[in-house]
Parts: C-alpha cells; structure tokens; sequence
C-alpha cells in the first residue's frame, strides 16, 4: 500500500544496551515463555486427570532431561517476571522512579529470580535425595 | 484549547474505545496471580512427594481444588492480555493480525477450559 518508503526511526543496534531496557526486553520475553508454559501446566493437569497411566507418562516427560531443562527456564523466568512485575506495580502506585531506585530495584528482580530459582531446585533436589 | 471533542472528552476512551480497561485488567490480574502462583508452587513443592495418589488426592481438597481452577482462569486471562499486546506490537499486517488474534483468544479459552475441566474431574469424579 506505502507509495514510497517513509522514514524509520534508528535501527535497534544504534542504541546501547542498559539495564532499563534489557530488564523490559527480558520481561516480556519471560512473558512469552510463561504463555507457552500453560500448555505443559494444561497437559499435566489434564494427565492427573486421565488416570495414574497417563501422569506417569507425563511425570516421565516432566524428569527427562528435556522436560528439567525447560521447568528449570520455566522456574526462573516465572521468579523473573514476578519480581519485575512487583517492580512495575512500584512504579504503576507512584514510586521509585529515581535513578539509584530504578538501578537497585533492577538488580533486585534481576538476582532475586536467579536466587529464588537456586533455591527452589535446591530444596526440589534435596527432597529427592532426602 | 483541546483539539479533542466534547464527547471524547467526556467518554475519556481514547484511540482504542476502551479507555484503561486493558491497563487495570492486567494490573489487577498481576495482583492476583502473585499469591495464587506462589500458593500452587509452594503447595505442590511442600508434598512428601508428586506421585499419581499424593498430588490427586491434594487437588481433590475443596480449597485446592477452588483455588487451582482460580489460578487457572486468572493465568489464562493475563497471559491472554499480554500475548495480545505483542501480536498487536510486531503483527503489521491487517489480515495476519486478526486470524492471530482470534486464533489466540480461541486457544486460551481452549487451554483454560481443558485445565478447568481437568481439575474439576478430579475433584468431582472417583
């Protein structure tokens, strides 16, 4: 339909990367991975339902090495999206706009879901060695 | 002096018709979701263990049950807000953006129901 081209605003890559945006960047994207996430949450729900045949071919899916790594990414990016939509709710309610506030609260969500994640596979791997 | 009419003005909905509607609903869904999730994963994770009879008969408690079809329905909802806005950010042509559009509003209301009508299964059934 455009008759001729209009002008674009600057590539992406002109832009240097800083906490703010790669924060935002990865919110979304965590997002992303959360939305896909409910169609395992579904079909494990849906295999409890099916019967004890059926969980146990999805608990079997669930322990493959495939299915632990993506509850490990799913984990993280859950405790990522959660802290840094605490983080917006902040902002939404009127506070921590200064630049001190946005670089602290930034690095709380980012190492807060990294700490969180640790420590839940901690105790998921403690209970299953206890 | 506003360009705005008195109307628009009044109705306060702007561009898109439905005001902040789409704002508040993922706030107040983000809210919600932050003890539900935590609730569910900190339930399941506080289980002796997750065979078939633990984590049936867990689900199959009223509380459980009420709160996981909860969480379910407010994960659908939220997730549904926030894919919305980026098919609606990256999705340019007009077509392609509808049949996404409706195509994902469909799957959610799929995968909620499927999740729904499991947890009530097991809740209401054996």
């Amino acid at each position: 339909m455009p008759a001729r081209a209009r002008p674009l605003s600057p590539h992406l890559q002109v832009y240097r990367w800083q906490m703010g945006s790669t924060l935002s960047i990865l919110h979304r994207l965590t997002g992303l991975v959360l939305a896909l996430g409910l169609l395992p949450l579904t079909f494990w729900l849906a295999a409890l339902a099916g019967g004890a045949r059926t969980y146990g071919i999805a608990a079997d899916l669930f322990a493959s090495a495939l299915g632990q790594a993506g509850l490990l990414g799913w984990s993280f990016a859950f405790f990522f999206h959660l802290l840094n939509g605490v983080r917006h709710l902040m902002w939404d309610a009127g506070y921590g706009f200064e630049q001190g506030q946005r670089r602290l609260s930034g690095w709380l969500a980012a190492g807060g879901a990294a700490v969180l994640t640790l420590c839940v596979w901690a105790l998921i791997w403690h209970g299953a060695h206890a | 002096m506003s360009l705005r009419s008195p109307m628009g003005r009044v109705l306060g909905k702007g561009a898109a018709k439905d005001g902040t509607d789409h704002w508040w609903s993922q706030r107040i869904s983000a809210v919600a979701l932050i003890p539900l999730t935590l609730w569910f994963l900190f339930s399941l994770l506080a289980l002796p263990d997750l065979h078939y009879e633990t984590v049936r008969s867990w689900l199959a408690l009223p509380i459980n049950t009420l709160l996981a079809v909860i969480l379910v329905a407010v994960l659908a909802f939220h997730s549904n807000l926030g894919t919305r806005v980026i098919v609606e950010d990256y999705v340019h042509a007009r077509a392609t953006k509808i049949a996404a559009l409706l195509l994902l509003q469909f799957l959610y209301v799929l995968v909620a129901g499927a999740g729904i009508l499991a947890i009530l299964h097991i809740a209401l059934g054996s």
